[in-house]
């Protein structure tokens, strides 16, 4: 098991996962790469090494699902083995949106996430069954205020734009206005027992009911199709269409593969990798929509393995990140509601996406203050020697010899850090600063800081801002 | 327009949390007051009185008395189309100007842009608190976001001023631009330099600052301050935010303890910032607003009040021609909204007034509509 295996691993699980710490990239690696995307790709099958139990006594507040959600979510994020089942989830949750701003209900938006643990890698056709009965987005997109004769078209339209179609493919529009009102009509009925606002009247969970009396029974014309269609045979429809395909696959290229130019623009920008997106539209249809089967494709190709630090990473995935490689909070203790507020701060809140459009990716996650912020976060953690993650790279580091040059240990720290690469200049200046001594006692008092400073300067690198 | 001003600055605090318009500015005399107050009244004879009519809560003295110096223009029954009674939703409201739909532009960042098309200068925009508000967020306009002043800036975290000199050296190289290397490239490289560059010139603001006023010990009153430090260093900067911790206002209960203690803080810090601007001679270059994301409920809960509407807002300055703007809301009982405030008077017209007639901006495209403007800047 060379390097090179375990660099792919790394990269595997940072973007299959929230990274991993050098113990866990051997022990994969071992393992094998194809073995490790089936087991990443079956949680259910394989134990997750979640301690709930323990955490949930611990965070009682979690148990009501009343307050501490974010939480709860970050903290299966840091400490689930299942990852890809944590990541799908923020996948969906950032497609599939709702913001708490609106719902006000994070039992409600709880029961979404499950359902988008439970969902989110089966087959898509379900999956949007699921969400347009999910309560939290009947209500956040206005469905149960849509009425057999009197329609709003909102959860009609953001289905066809935003979580299936998209407005566009190859210059040209996937649907008509006319088509978003008579995929409006078809959801009509479909709405929710317990409205969800809290205030004045206390929360409660939401819950679908599909109420026929208030379903437009008429026919209706959608997409070429008529027929008296309710909302699932509209689904059926949409499934079936090349631009779904497009859709899902350009989505899933962006978030595991390589940054892409915002959704709004896709109807006339063509996607960055046309061969990668084509061999996902073919595994779409002939898994019959299986997520699953197009994730093994994509995690599985070379397009995929060959894209290292070709995505910046999104606020969440810094913050999880960086406790991940620290071995922070990997057991209850108090004072774990700021996580969410560094996620915030860097641009990224959890169950608030600023809008239904999602979060905007890439560059975009990128400005001065943020900028500040995620660096100095970053930076922070990496130098406090209190933590396992932190202590096991400077013991590994020492375990070279009675001394050691600046160059292995600049390119010691990049490795256990999960085989970061720097452009030439880069790697070279950190060299220099880390050789201006002559040669490093690994046994001498002031070794562990010489390590966390060179981290320190490696995570302030923009390279360092990509995964 | 008046002797000392130069560029128009617009300074905006975020009052968060929603604070109890009723009891902020009083209608003292209404009979219905006192009936939907039994815990919370204020006593006629307390209440700052501002005409014969309504006034400020005792606790806002400072306020008073820069209102009874014609400085401050009250804007009464502010609010938008279709309340949302959500603190987050009610904010992004604010901070989009975008009521109807979900917006994601910023509208200070819109002015920003506008201020600085050719992004000449990397501070023209600052904001004091932990994360941007969205009102100051836009793709491709730079805004710094300070948490502190005192120790702003990148890698704030290493040891020893050599060492973090010397990193900060290697940073500065390490953003350097390299030819050829990609839009995404660039663009991250001249953030670096300009976070590096926006710190660097930042950190002076408090070596260069002196002054008489004192202001108070609270995050917000620092934050303030620090506002004042940065106008009067000079940078340039045109557009500074800040506000009180999210949820500070929220006073569901206790409100009799917690709402006079932030009003006490928070005019205390504004005529501070008034004064100190003052002592300085930059006064008249300054225009403050002061907005909270909706009103709470009329009708009192025995501690405190609940989420509601129609809120009240502020505008204080040199600038200003002080008085009562807006009608009052009714308080009967059939002409309340659900229980609160009805609004009167939609929040952008209190924001195009300040970009047209303060920042000579063009209110309408930022705004993305026309909105009847006040005459509260002189």
């Amino acid at each position: 098991m060379g390097d090179n295996d375990i660099a792919l691993m790394a990269h595997l699980m940072r973007r299959a996962g929230f990274g991993a710490r050098y113990d866990e990239l051997e022990e994969r690696a071992a393992k094998g790469y194809e073995a490790t995307v089936e087991e990443l790709l079956h949680p259910d099958d394989n134990p997750d090494g979640l301690e709930l139990d323990l955490a949930e006594r611990y965070f009682i507040e979690w148990n009501h699902h009343t307050r501490g959600l974010p939480e709860y979510v970050a903290w299966r994020m840091i400490n689930s083995r299942a990852a890809l089942s944590e990541k799908i989830t923020l996948f969906w949750h950032g497609i599939l949106c709702t913001a708490d701003s609106k719902t006000q209900s994070y039992i409600t938006s709880y029961a979404e996430l499950e359902m988008f643990r439970r969902c989110g890698m089966g087959s898509f056709r379900d999956l949007l069954v699921e969400i347009s009965r999910d309560p939290a987005m009947i209500y956040y997109l206005d469905n149960c205020l849509s009425h057999k004769g009197a329609i709003n078209e909102n959860y009609g339209r953001e289905l066809l734009e935003l979580f299936s179609m998209g407005v566009g493919m190859d210059g040209k529009f996937n649907y008509t206005e006319e088509d978003v009102k008579e995929c409006a009509r078809a959801f009509t009925g479909w709405t929710i027992a317990n409205g969800i606002p809290g205030q004045p009247y206390g929360r409660y969970e939401a819950r679908f009911v599909y109420n026929a009396a208030d379903h437009d029974e008429g026919e209706k014309t959608f997409l070429g199709e008529t027929g008296n269609f309710n909302g699932e045979d509209v689904i059926d429809i949409i499934c079936k269409q090349p631009a779904t395909a497009r859709f899902l696959s350009r989505h899933l290229y962006r978030y595991f593969v390589a940054d892409d130019v915002q959704v709004p623009s896709w109807m006339d920008t063509p996607p960055p990798d046309p061969e990668t997106i084509k061999m996902l539209e073919d595994e779409y249809f002939r898994s019959n929509y299986n997520i699953r089967s197009m994730l093994r494709v994509l995690l599985n190709s070379d397009a995929f393995k060959n894209a290292r630090f070709s995505r910046i990473k999104s606020p969440i995935e810094t913050v999880i990140g960086t406790l991940r490689l620290a071995g922070d909070w990997t057991s209850p203790k108090p004072g774990f509601e700021w996580i969410f507020d560094e996620m915030k701060y860097m641009g990224q809140e959890i169950f608030n996406p600023p809008s239904v459009e999602g979060w905007h990716t890439g560059q975009e996650w990128i400005d001065g203050g943020t900028l500040v912020h995620r660096i100095n976060f970053t930076a922070e953690f990496v130098a406090n020697l209190d933590h396992p993650g932190i202590q096991d790279i400077v013991s590994r580091l020492a375990s070279n010899g009675p001394t050691i040059t600046g160059e292995q240990l600049v390119e010691g720290c990049l490795r256990y850090m999960g085989h970061y690469e720097l452009s030439e200049e880069n790697h070279r200046m950190l060299i220099r600063q880390a050789s201006q001594d002559g040669e490093l006692d690994t046994s001498s008092k002031d070794f562990p800081e010489r390590v966390t400073k060179t981290m320190q300067m490696i995570v302030s690198t923009k390279e360092y801002l990509y995964a | 327009m008046t002797s000392n001003k130069k560029d128009p600055v617009l300074v905006v605090l975020q009052m968060s949390g929603a604070y109890d318009a009723v009891n902020t500015i009083i209608p003292y005399n209404d009979p219905h007051y006192a009936d939907y107050r039994p815990v919370l009244k204020v006593a006629p004879e307390d209440v700052l009185h501002i005409n014969d009519q309504v006034g400020f809560h005792p606790a806002m003295k400072p306020m008073k008395d820069l209102y009874d110096q014609g400085k401050v223009a009250v804007i009464q029954g502010i609010g938008y189309p279709n309340p949302i009674r959500s603190h987050f939703r009610s904010m992004d409201i604010w901070h989009t100007a975008e009521p109807d739909k979900m917006g994601t532009e910023g509208w200070l960042g819109k002015a920003v842009r506008d201020l600085d098309p050719n992004k000449e200068n990397v501070l023209t925009a600052v904001s004091f608190g932990r994360g941007l508000p969205r009102a100051l967020a836009l793709p491709g306009v730079s805004v710094a976001s300070v948490g502190e002043l005192d120790t702003y800036g990148v890698l704030t975290g290493i040891d020893g001023e050599d060492q973090r000199l010397e990193a900060l050296d290697i940073f500065a190289r390490m953003y350097s631009p390299l030819i050829g290397s990609g839009p995404a490239n660039d663009y991250l490289s001249q953030t670096g330099l300009d976070a590096l560059k926006g710190a660097d010139t930042l950190n002076t603001a408090p070596l260069t600052y002196s002054s008489s006023v004192e202001y108070g010990g609270s995050p917000f009153a620092q934050w303030v301050k620090n506002i004042s430090q940065v106008h009067l260093a000079e940078f340039g900067t045109r557009v500074l935010y800040t506000g009180l911790n999210p949820g500070a206002f929220d006073t569901h209960a206790n409100q009799n303890i917690a709402f006079p203690k932030l009003w006490g803080e928070v005019t205390d810090a504004v005529s501070d910032l008034y004064e100190d601007l003052k002592e300085h001679h930059k006064n008249e270059e300054v225009v403050i607003l002061m907005f909270t994301e909706f009103g709470r409920r009329v009708q009192e809960n025995g501690s405190g009040t609940d989420h509601g509407s129609g809120s009240v807002a502020f505008v204080i300055g040199d600038a200003v021609k002080g008085g009562v703007y807006g009608d009052y809301p009714s308080l009967e009982p059939g002409k309340l909204d659900e229980g609160d405030l009805k609004w009167n008077n939609d929040f952008r017209s209190t924001y195009a007034t300040l970009l047209d007639k303060w920042m000579g901006l063009d209110d309408k495209a930022i705004l993305g509509g026309s909105y009847e403007q006040f005459d509260f800047i002189r």
